[in-house]
């Protein structure tokens, strides 16, 4: 009985199969036309996996729900991948999402090397890349690209507001301790060229191999040895967590040296505890803990994979999906697949608006503009748990928080 | 010219003290692989992220229990230990009869899984282990301040080199240990129990590894990939020094660490490739390590 059942039920099984293959094979071709498809790529297992990494794609998927794209019947397929901070891991991927699968966005991608190598790539085969990771101003500078918004920050936003805040200070001297590739490069040219135009003078600066640098102990003797005023960190996740550990363990900071944290994010302080990490000043463009409408996000979004907060890059990421969603839903899935160039620019045309940054506006040169915000990390008596960590002390408004259009050297604004 | 030489040796002054700072990790790390290498045969690929999870151990026990550093000196080796001897157990024990490169796939894959489930479960960007209150302090060397912290590493680690050697060169354990790796069925046919004797002998490698996780915990964040940044340097040291040599992989653990805080003063941007530099002439000319018996 039970065999004759079973015998029963995969004929039925079979039948059903066979008889259903053109028909689910015609939907299939339906709904791939009808289908955007979505990479998120970055670092999945180094150290800017809490920054981005999973937390990215499930930012992605909250933007997903609540733009209410698949109720216009559109569907969107979201897949991600690790690119283990290697360009050409990164351009491999790319080219295979692109190529193979018929990918429409690249989103995310830290790591600036990494990213410079997506921006070509992406731009060759006329697709999107929405830009929340990576810091290097390139992107909409020198390397910039119609297909590209460079979304979150850049290294000009922190050179001016980080920076600026401590050349304020009284910090005239500086030394450098430099990740030895593009982002580290790029932030240490940017902060250079605030400080010498605000009369400052740059000392001195070492390149620290990226990745792989775990010892910061000897860089910082050689910062300290020169009597800078301000050691500035142009490095970034784990690099800076140790920099500013051993910094504190070593004394370096005894003789009234400064140290800056050009690029720090929430996660890096929650690793560092406040009792290291008390008093530094850094700049982002989102806080959970700002006002009403980022904490409602933050509780929208629930808990990330590792038990974290959302940095600005995860932030980003959402506010960079939902907008895309819109044009998508403006312009129609047919015109937004077949030309990413045109996808960029019914966003660049439309002003942004979401929780996690508030109102926006994306530039011809591909920077999004949006407020910077000053924050300096809360004395342990201050912080009121795990996550309450910053200060608001300054707000540069989002005209004045990015590099001037026409200083950029970017071929679109010329042409 | 005079004042460019003087200059150039207060640049050197404190890369010599670092270099020994890391160069005691560097020995303590290849000083377990150089035993479990010299006594099982296996290259151990685990061993950065044993080294790991005695970082971890003490994060918890400290925020679990309350327990504090000086008791998860000992206790997390001996967890670590046990875990290690589980995985000899189970799995590794299966491979000595084959190739090496069966246990280096074997044990490359624990290291993957461990870390892969460390890194879900803890994050990437690592957890706060302060210093003893006790080890706090510090010393003004005129040119740099030393940590109280790293002078007490670079302490324990030579001491537990000393320890490690005495104990496998003089004593009468060290003897069976050594015999059983040359002919281990002549030692089985004394009485002595060699299959057990591996077993704890891995146990006492991992324990190694484990117990400089614990050191290096105040100093790194406590991360799941803080072993895989050291592991493929100490391989570097252990092949430098001569696979299996005891007394060899202490030596070049501190000569490289030295070499690597040297390269950091006068080529930055090479100090994370000067080993493996050193490890590609030390292979063309000695390729038994610097002190290996071919």
């Amino acid at each position: 009985m039970t065999i004759e059942r079973r015998t029963l039920l995969t004929g039925a099984a079979g039948a059903a199969a066979l008889g259903g293959l053109p028909f689910t094979s015609r939907s299939a071709r339906a709904q791939a036309a009808n289908t955007i498809r979505i990479g998120v790529l970055n670092d999945q297992s180094g150290l800017y996996r809490d920054l981005s990494g999973p937390g990215s794609t499930q930012a992605v998927q909250m933007a997903i729900r609540e733009s209410g794209i698949t109720q216009r019947g559109i569907n969107v397929e979201v897949v991600q991948a690790d690119h283990q901070n290697r360009p050409d891991v990164g351009s491999t991927v790319v080219r295979q999402w692109i190529d193979r699968d018929g990918l429409d966005v690249v989103m995310d991608v830290p790591t600036s090397s990494v990213a410079l190598a997506v921006n070509t790539l992406v731009r060759e085969r006329n697709k999107v890349f929405l830009a929340s990771g990576p810091a290097t101003s390139d992107l909409t500078g020198a390397q910039c690209s119609p297909n590209t918004i460079h979304w979150t920050y850049d290294t000009y936003m922190l050179a001016r507001s980080t920076g600026g805040a401590l050349v304020a200070a009284g910090g005239r001297t500086w030394f450098f301790l430099t990740a030895d590739y593009a982002f580290g490069h790029a932030l240490e040219r940017d902060v250079s060229n605030f400080v010498r135009s605000s009369g400052g003078q740059i000392v001195g600066s070492v390149r620290t191999p990226f990745p792989g640098t775990t010892d910061f102990s000897s860089f910082l003797q050689q910062a300290q040895r020169s009597r800078a005023q301000v050691i500035g960190l142009a490095n970034a996740g784990g690099d800076t967590i140790n920099s500013i550990k051993q910094a504190a363990e070593f004394r370096i900071t005894r003789g009234g040296t400064r140290l800056a944290g050009l690029l720090v994010f929430i996660t890096d302080v929650d690793s560092l505890g406040l009792e290291v990490a008390q008093g530094l000043v850094m700049s982002e463009t989102f806080y959970w803990d700002l006002n009403q409408r980022t904490r409602a996000f933050t509780q929208r979004l629930g808990t990330l994979p590792g038990n974290i907060r959302p940095s600005m890059v995860q932030a980003g990421c959402y506010s960079a999906a939902l907008h895309y969603f819109k044009a998508v839903m403006d312009m129609g899935v047919p015109a937004a697949k077949a030309s990413g160039l045109d996808a960029v620019n019914r966003m660049k045309a439309m002003p942004t608006s979401d929780d996690a940054f508030g109102e926006g506006t994306i530039r011809p040169d591909g920077r999004k503009l949006h407020d910077c915000y000053l924050f300096q990390v809360k004395t342990p008596q201050q912080s009121s748990g795990r996550w309450d960590y910053y200060n608001l002390i300054g707000t540069t408004p989002a005209a004045q928080a990015f590099r001037p259009l026409t200083e950029g050297g970017c071929a679109l604004v010329r042409a | 010219m005079l004042e460019t030489i003087i200059f150039e040796l207060e640049m050197a002054a404190p890369q010599i003290v670092l270099g020994l700072v890391n160069g005691a990790f560097y020995a303590l790390l290849s000083l377990g692989l150089a035993v479990i290498f010299g006594m099982l045969n296996v290259i151990n690929f685990t061993h950065g992220a044993q080294f790991m999870m005695g970082a971890f151990v003490a994060w918890m026990l400290l925020h679990y229990l309350g327990i504090g550093y000086w008791w998860a000196l000992i206790l997390s080796p001996l967890i670590v230990g046990v875990v290690g001897v589980i995985i000899e157990k189970t799995m590794i024990s299966r491979l000595y009869k084959l190739d090496h490169l069966y246990g280096l796939l074997l044990t490359f894959g624990c290291a993957l899984v461990i870390e892969g489930v460390f890194r879900n479960n803890f994050g990437v960007s690592g957890l706060p282990y302060a210093v003893p209150p006790e080890l706090r302090g510090g010393f003004d060397l005129g040119f740099m301040f030393l940590p109280g912290y790293r002078a007490w590493v670079v302490l324990v680690a030579i001491i537990t080199c000393l320890v490690t050697w005495y104990v496998i060169e003089k004593t009468k354990i060290g003897s069976y240990l050594r015999a059983a790796t040359e002919r281990p069925q002549l030692v089985q046919a004394f009485g002595i129990n060699v299959p057990r004797m591996m077993t704890l002998t891995y146990g006492a490698g991992v324990a190694l590894a484990a117990f400089a996780g614990v050191l290096a915990a105040p100093i790194y964040s406590v991360r799941p990939d803080m072993g895989a940044s050291f592991i493929i340097i100490v391989f570097a040291v252990v092949v430098i020094g001569g696979m299996g040599s005891i007394l060899g992989s202490v030596v070049t653990g501190f000569a490289l660490g030295f070499l690597e805080g040297m390269t950091r003063v006068f080529w930055p941007e090479a100090s994370a490739t000067v080993v493996f530099f050193i490890m590609a002439i030390v292979l063309l000319t000695r390729p038994a390590g610097l002190f290996g018996r071919a």
